[in-house]
């Protein structure tokens, strides 16, 4: 690998002493002689380093601000009042305010991945030290790092090499935070620019995590097809002692499986967990169950079912173990993270921390060392279990209609709700003991529980939910694919040119979070539909957990019934938050492996690539966090479009071109070197979805690229009718501005197209080698 | 009728809407713009008063009053199964955009719209596009029609019931000369 360190190379010296001749000194790490691939231009971009291509992407897909408040209070000149132009005491108005809370979050979500990437590469180096090799996919797998290699030019091929990675990640979140302190940065397009660098940094921090965690902990390994392993509330035995793992550093349930393993007692315990931390249990251990996302963490522990509540990082509520005492179950967190005020008993033995847990003497520990989390909490699930007998705060059925009787018809809980949820008509049928409309909320609730904050009267109104919901709750049995981690080489070689030409109409990546809504079903459904129509569709974290939710015709869920792989058709599983760094990979890599560019140091090359000729789009149907605005921040620098459900409105900010403006589409022919209209392909960057319906026309329009071949944008085309027609009810407005060439249109359609182009004055256009960057003209003609 | 934002953590606004005390100020206001539109959200076909869809009080609203109507989301479908055509169909943050670009010249190319109806997306995607527009459009007058009131917009009804809300668009529709 390369570094940044001295390295100094003496053919000859002469001193007063004596003649030094071929003196080679390196401080710091040897230099990696095997990557030979020539250095780009931008090797560990600083903040400004590519400013130029994201003013490219800004200047075509301009922000609108929808500022969530109308007033600055970051610092004591404040608060300041800037609604419709007014600055604040420091001089920042309401577009550059607005901009600074997107770099904001977003640096918030890439130092929270890098963070966890930082902790278990730390980890794993002193468990299994620093030349520990990298092996994301044995011979499968040649690219193993693909955005590492790309913007910081490194090979990483051991542990120890993931440092110098990190270390240049988390240099860059504290540059782009230091910018939003006041009397810094003041431009709205600059505070973006910086909101793509800390997201690009995020995709590097998060494929650090997942490689270190691949490598070291044995995971499935890209270009295997990895087993189907159980999900939900339903398919946990109940039977048997339940440790829950909330989070997503599998770090601690890794030390609980192995301790379960080492005393014989894995077949007599269930380690289940929920949110991200899931993905990786059972890719460490097939047996693990995925609960749920974050949504379920409620349910799960007012249901008594968690005898023992772990607790590491991200996305685990700040009230579990208030939740968790309330049903008896002690809790051990294992985070520096996330330390819940709980005494430090790291350096106490596990006898005593376990009579503590037992005896009730205290309600949780913090333990981080995590053999140590390992053995208290398999000891203490396996003691408690007898005590706690499934201990829950679930009212009876008959109580759920007494309780609904004191409820004031102050809606209240509604107006707290987020999704607006019409909880006091639901209250009002439970008083005549019908609880049918409590069981419809279970499907659409996020789980959150502003409801009982906001009822004067105290209603539990989540637990009569929950209870309405039972059945249904305890029939949750379904099926995940464990997380498959990177795209092998293979796979890419072999969708890499019907993607590029279009002939697979595009790659869905289906990511994030559960704040859906409407319910999970929304991602089963876009997920099979385009499945069903033959684009590649890769899921995540909490959406590739909805998608297995459900159930077709035939019994099978999504995993069952379409192949695993990266393919047309597929619908794979790359695991948990961290592994959405191998969706960015597998674009990269199609422009390496595929299209042959160099990657090393070479990032506005390759985004232009991605940008201009590969058909993906990135869907955050319940988008709720900071890391998920990380995560689309970094998908925007490499031109990919992304789509947020209607809470993702909440991000304050759209990216949007404007279609029937022709100069905003202007792309450079690489090989006349002269500019020409590309069609609005992608028309947006970053946009929100009001429904499904909507969605999913908005996917079918987005994946087209200037570069789609006539044969591939007539697929494309057919699909983005077909779904329009079928969703909105009616032909699309904007056909004429897709196609170039009569062999663009479909040739089914051709009649009522040709219509169409008449009405608006259509005329033919060429199809560009597209490139927004001009050295890429000299290029080709060198 | 209360005056407090429909969800209780949207307070945030130092500027706060008018409250529209009667249907007939709304009207009035609505005659008075030279280039009304009114974007009509996905929740019109969730919500119901009288037996009847809110897309159906919309429709009869805007046929007497001859204001555009933009539908976002999947709405256009809806719109046409009940025989009204809007006068476009666009994504909800597109329309927003284009109106609060002062340079747009609406949706006939005859001018910029001077005032915005919005109704019937969810809450608080309105709330956003509406802040969008108060802050970035600051002459543009913004009204909604939903029976939650929006402290974002220019003009907004208070916290209403449904049957208040049913007949507020009614009074609307007939103030109009629909039925």
């Amino acid at each position: 690998m390369t570094t940044k360190n001295i390295h100094i190379k003496l053919d000859e010296m002469k001193t007063n002493s004596g003649l030094v001749k071929n003196l080679e000194l390196s401080i710091g790490k040897i230099v990696n002689e095997n990557y030979n691939e020539p250095m780009g231009p931008t090797p560990m971009p600083s903040v400004t380093a590519l400013r130029d291509w994201d003013l490219k992407l800004l200047n075509k897909y301009k922000p609108f601000y929808m500022p969530d408040c109308d007033s600055c209070c970051l610092c004591t000149f404040g608060k300041c009042d800037l609604t419709a132009g007014k600055r604040g005491a420091c001089g920042l108005d309401i577009a550059a305010q607005s901009s600074r809370i997107v770099a904001i979050a977003c640096s918030i979500g890439a130092a929270c991945h890098s963070a966890h990437s930082r902790h278990l590469v730390h980890h794993l180096i002193e468990k299994y030290g620093r030349r520990y090799p990298l092996d994301v996919g044995g011979l499968n797998v040649k690219v193993e790092a693909p955005i590492t290699r790309l913007v910081t030019g490194i090979k990483p091929e051991t542990l120890g090499d993931l440092d110098d990675v990190l270390a240049y990640v988390e240099e860059q979140i504290t540059q782009v935070l230091a910018a939003a302190h006041t009397g810094q940065e003041a431009n709205p397009l600059d505070f973006e620019s910086k909101a793509f660098h800390v997201g690009m940094c995020d995709h590097i921090g998060m494929e650090v995590g997942d490689i270190a965690q691949i490598s070291a902990l044995n995971y499935p390994k890209a270009g295997t097809e990895t087993p189907l392993v159980k999900l939900g509330i339903g398919s946990v035995d109940r039977t048997k002692p339940v440790v829950m793992c909330i989070g997503h550093n599998v770090v601690p349930s890794v030390g609980i499986i192995d301790y379960a393993k080492e005393q014989k007692i894995d077949e007599n315990i269930e380690v289940v967990g929920l949110c991200c931390t899931a993905h990786d249990i059972t890719r460490y251990y097939p047996r693990g169950r995925i609960v749920g996302p974050i949504s379920w963490e409620l349910r799960f522990i007012r249901a008594g079912l968690a005898d023992v509540v772990v607790l590491d990082e991200q996305c685990v509520r700040t009230d579990a173990a208030d939740e968790a005492a309330k049903v008896g179950s002690p809790v051990i967190a294992a985070s520096e993270k996330n330390c819940v005020g709980f005494k430090n008993r790291t350096n106490d033995t596990t006898d005593a921390i376990v009579d503590d847990l037992i005896s009730g003497k205290v309600k949780g520990v913090l333990i981080l060392d995590p053999d140590k989390v390992g053995e208290v909490a398999v000891r203490v699930a396996m003691k408690i279990a007898p005590i706690r007998k499934r201990k829950n705060v679930l009212p009876s059925a008959e109580e759920v209609v007494t309780i609904s009787k004191t409820c004031t018809q102050c809606k209240l809980c509604q107006r707290s709700c987020p999704q607006d949820l019409a909880i006091p008509v639901a209250m009002k049928a439970a008083t005549t003991g019908d609880i049918s409309k409590l069981t419809d909320l279970y499907e659409v609730c996020v789980g959150c529980g502003r409801c009982e904050q906001a009822c004067p009267q105290k209603i539990m109104i989540h637990s009569l939910i929950i209870k309405a919901g039972e059945k249904a709750m305890y029939s949750e049995d379904n099926l995940c694919r464990s997380g498959s981690g990177a795209v092998s080489d293979v796979e890419i070689r072999s969708v890499g040119g019907p993607i590029v030409l279009g002939e697979i109409p595009g790659i869905i990546a289906m990511v994030g979070c559960s704040n859906y809504p409407k319910g999970g079903k929304d991602v089963y459904d876009i997920a099979r539909e385009f499945a069903s129509r033959r684009y590649i569709v890769v899921l995540s974290g909490c959406s590739a957990m909805a998608a297995g939710s459900y159930r077709n015709s035939e019994g099978q869920t999504i995993y069952e019934e379409f192949p695993g792989g990266f393919e047309a058709g597929g619908v794979s599983n790359v695991g948990s938050c961290v592994s959405n760094s191998h969706i960015a990979g597998a674009a990269i890599k199609v422009a390496n492996i595929f299209a042959k560019r160099n990657l090393r140091g070479n990032y506005e090359e390759i985004a232009d690539y991605i940008h201009n000729r590969l058909g993906a789009v990135g869907l955050a149907w319940g988008a709720y966090s900071q890391k998920a605005a990380a995560i689309g921040a970094g998908f925007w620098r490499l031109g990919v479009p992304v789509i947020v459900g209607p809470h993702g409105s909440k991000y304050r900010r759209v990216l949007l071109g404007r279609k029937e403006d022709p100069e905003n589409w202007n792309v450079i022919d690489a090989r006349t070197g002269e500019t020409v209209n590309g069609g609005p392909a992608p028309e947006h960057l970053f946009n929100v979805a009001e429904t499904k319906e909507e969605c999913i026309v908005q996917i079918a329009k987005l994946v087209m690229r200037p570069n789609d071949t006539w044969k591939g944008r007539a697929g494309k085309l057919s699909h983005y009718i077909d779904l329009h027609k079928r969703y909105m009810g009616v032909m699309p407005n904007d056909i004429h501005l897709y196609i170039r060439t009569p062999a663009d249109i479909p040739i089914t359609m051709k009649d009522e197209i040709q219509k169409i182009l008449e009405e608006h004055n259509w005329k033919e256009t060429t199809i560009p080698d597209p490139t927004l960057l001009p050295r890429m003209v000299r290029k080709m003609k060198e | 009728m209360s005056c407090e934002p429909w969800q209780c953590a949207e307070i945030a606004a130092t500027k706060k809407a008018n409250p529209i005390p009667k249907p007939e100020v709304a009207v009035a206001m609505i005659q008075r713009a030279a280039h009304p539109i009114i974007i009509a959200g996905s929740n019109l076909t969730e919500r119901s008063m009288d037996c009847r869809l809110a897309i159906d009080f919309i429709i009869d609203l805007a046929k007497a009053s001859n204001v555009q109507v933009v539908a976002t989301a999947h709405m256009v479908g809806e719109f046409i199964k009940r025989g009204y055509q809007p006068a476009a169909f666009m994504n909800a943050m597109e329309i927003g955009q284009r109106v609060a670009d002062p340079t747009w010249m609406g949706l006939d190319g005859k001018g910029h719209p001077d005032l915005v109806i919005l109704v019937g997306m969810p809450y608080y995607m309105q709330a956003l596009i509406l802040s969008g527009l108060k802050h970035f459009a600051p002459t543009l007058k913004t009204m909604t029609l939903d029976n939650m009131y929006h402290v974002h917009a220019s003009w907004s009804f208070p916290n209403a019931s449904l049957e208040d809300w049913a007949n507020n668009l009614k009074m609307m529709t007939s103030k109009f000369g629909g039925n």
